[in-house]
């Protein structure tokens, strides 16, 4: 327990292997390139990159549906090639999906979450009592009784999240979660998220194309060609403007509104990631910015 | 003309005591040429409303009009309505299926009865409309890149030459590259074509930036129709109904509460700056 690495990746390459029709492999193609990263217990990571960056790939191999090719995969101290420690693993490190579908096998809403839980062996109460958390943390209470096929895909997506979250586990790592989901379905996954981080002390791994997201992140990981191509605070990753967008990638609108300011001649430092910090900036407020820039988390501007 | 909709419902499930009122006396026009937002949260309605404008699904009670006849009128060509106002689904490329990218966007005119000649010409217009130059034809639709299938799947829906295109969710599960191209693809489809595009979405930003017209759909209903600065004027009653403001909306609130004196209309970066710039000159 005293470890203080949640995750750890040691010189980690995947490459997925291309058949032929006969089963032949004819080509490799590598996802993955010689990644070592750590994330640090109870922090909030944001793993950004485009499309084919290797940041799925990378998630997969965080809870063991994935193995290296080449190097390791610590979770909380445990390889994850050492099957004897599979199951420990995936309830240490839960995995949400994009697509709520894929996800839900309960026939009733409730069923579906304590379904986790009630499969590691947790007495019948103690299930019950982490339904009913789970399900409060999702704001999916009100629709415990129904089945999970009259749900919308934003109530599916809530409904994987608490089945994660009924497995008690310390870190949850979030494949594109909210990229299904309407304005109020995807403000309720980050607070939730950000919630689950800092009063629980869950490590959360959140991979996303919304860069709004990542903001609150303590830590960024940008992929690129199956590395690691920019890392960071938020503030110094999203400072990085013109690099994001080689990378084709963006920053959040109201720091592209601060660097288009600047580059008009305006006095305003680059990294701004809040309304509040570009209404410092812009209302002279300079001791009361180069404070709130020098915080480390982003605690107060509300994600919507 | 396009379609008129004329107070229509619809009940799923109606003959169950799990009836559920999904449309509730929805009365608008889809007017030629025009690109309009479609909003709304998961389960406000969008989807059976899309699938009622191209006749898949058929209203409980109230008619719908396309350029002045009833498409669920005896004898109404359907087939020839699902040309005239198509509907791209979200993740268009779970459908593909033929062998080669040029059959399966042969497949729409061909159905329409176009013969070979004609459904590949409009085929191959569809495709260099998506981008996909004929390199591309013979490939199999598996090993295009997720951006290149979704364009393809557009194309099949394209080559049946739709006056009224809807897309459900175009963007979702690209990332911002794969985003920007398809959107602006769909900008400069419109701008050619002089088709209506009917956009649904769940980015605030992507709608403010791109469409001329937003319906907010909530509880079965048209909840707000209007220009997006209209439309996005209505900050507190969008949230009610679970929806949200583009990002900037939000900035330039935050700025007028701190007693700046900006108009909180913009809605892209540079009419943003540019507020903000005449704000601090003082206008």
């Amino acid at each position: 327990m005293g470890i203080a690495k949640m995750i750890q990746t040691l010189h980690l390459t995947h490459d997925y292997e291309v058949q032929d029709e006969e089963g032949n492999i004819t080509d490799r193609v590598r996802a993955i390139d010689d990644v070592s990263l750590d994330v640090v217990r109870g922090s909030f990571i944001a793993v950004l990159g485009h499309n084919g960056s290797g940041k799925s790939t990378l998630a997969k191999h965080l809870n063991a549906l994935l193995y290296p090719t080449e190097g390791q995969v610590l979770v909380d101290g445990m390889d994850t090639l050492d099957d004897s420690q599979l199951w420990n693993i995936r309830q240490e490190a839960g995995m949400v999906f994009q697509n709520p579908d894929n996800q839900i096998i309960g026939q009733v809403v409730e069923e579906d979450v304590g379904f986790g839980p009630e499969n590691l062996g947790v007495p019948t109460d103690e299930i019950w009592n982490r339904v009913n958390e789970a399900l409060e943390a999702v704001e999916m209470t009100a629709f415990r009784k129904k089945s999970p096929n009259r749900l919308s895909g934003g109530q599916k997506q809530r409904v994987s999240i608490a089945g994660v979250i009924a497995m008690r586990p310390k870190c949850i790592i979030l494949d594109e979660p909210t990229a299904m989901l309407d304005p109020s379905g995807r403000a309720e996954v980050i607070r939730t998220a950000r919630k689950l981080n800092e009063n629980e002390g869950i490590t959360i791994i959140l991979i996303t194309h919304y860069m709004e997201e990542a903001i609150y992140a303590d830590h960024i990981f940008v992929m690129d060609r199956g590395k690691v191509a920019m890392q960071g605070t938020p503030r110094e990753v999203f400072s990085r403007v013109d690099e994001m967008k080689a990378l084709h990638l963006d920053v959040p609108q109201v720091t592209l509104l601060a660097h288009e300011l600047r580059q008009k001649g305006l006095d305003i430092p680059e990294g701004i990631l809040t309304g509040e910090e570009l209404g410092l900036a812009l209302t002279g407020q300079k001791e009361a910015l180069a404070a709130a820039m020098k915080q480390g988390k982003i605690t107060s501007w509300d994600f919507r | 003309m396009g379609l008129s909709i004329e107070d229509i419902t619809y009940v799923y499930d109606s003959d169950t005591a799990m009836a559920v009122n999904a449309l509730n006396h929805i009365t608008t026009t889809i007017p030629d040429d025009q690109f309009i937002g479609l909003i709304g949260h998961t389960g406000s309605g969008k989807s059976t409303f899309v699938q009622m404008l191209n006749g898949l699904l058929a209203p409980t009670t109230g008619r719908i009009l396309y350029n002045g006849e009833d498409i669920h009128g005896d004898g109404y060509d359907r087939k020839q309505l699902h040309a005239n106002v198509g509907l791209v689904f979200q993740y268009p490329e779970h459908q593909l299926f033929e062998q080669d990218v040029i059959t399966d966007v042969m497949f729409g005119p061909k159905n329409l009865g176009k013969n070979e000649e004609e459904a590949r010409q409009a085929a191959e217009e569809a495709l260099s409309r998506v981008g996909l130059s004929s390199e591309y034809y013979k490939s199999s639709p598996f090993d295009l890149s997720g951006g290149q299938k979704r364009r393809a799947a557009i194309a099949g829906v394209l080559a049946m030459h739709p006056k009224i295109l809807i897309l459900d969710e175009p963007t979702a599960g690209l990332d911002p590259r794969g985003r920007d191209e398809i959107l602006n693809l769909i900008r400069k489809m419109k701008e050619e074509m002089k088709m209506t595009i009917v956009l649904v979405s769940h980015s605030m930003d992507d709608v403010a930036n791109y469409v001329e017209r937003i319906m907010v759909m909530n509880s079965g209903q048209i909840a707000l129709d209007g220009t997006p600065n209209e439309v996005f004027a209505h900050v507190e009653e969008l949230e009610s109904m679970g929806l949200a403001a583009p990002q900037i909306t939000y900035i330039m609130r935050h700025l007028k509460d701190l007693g700046m004196d900006v108009d909180t209309t913009p809605l892209t970066i540079e009419e943003a700056a540019k507020e903000i710039l005449s704000a601090l000159k003082g206008h």
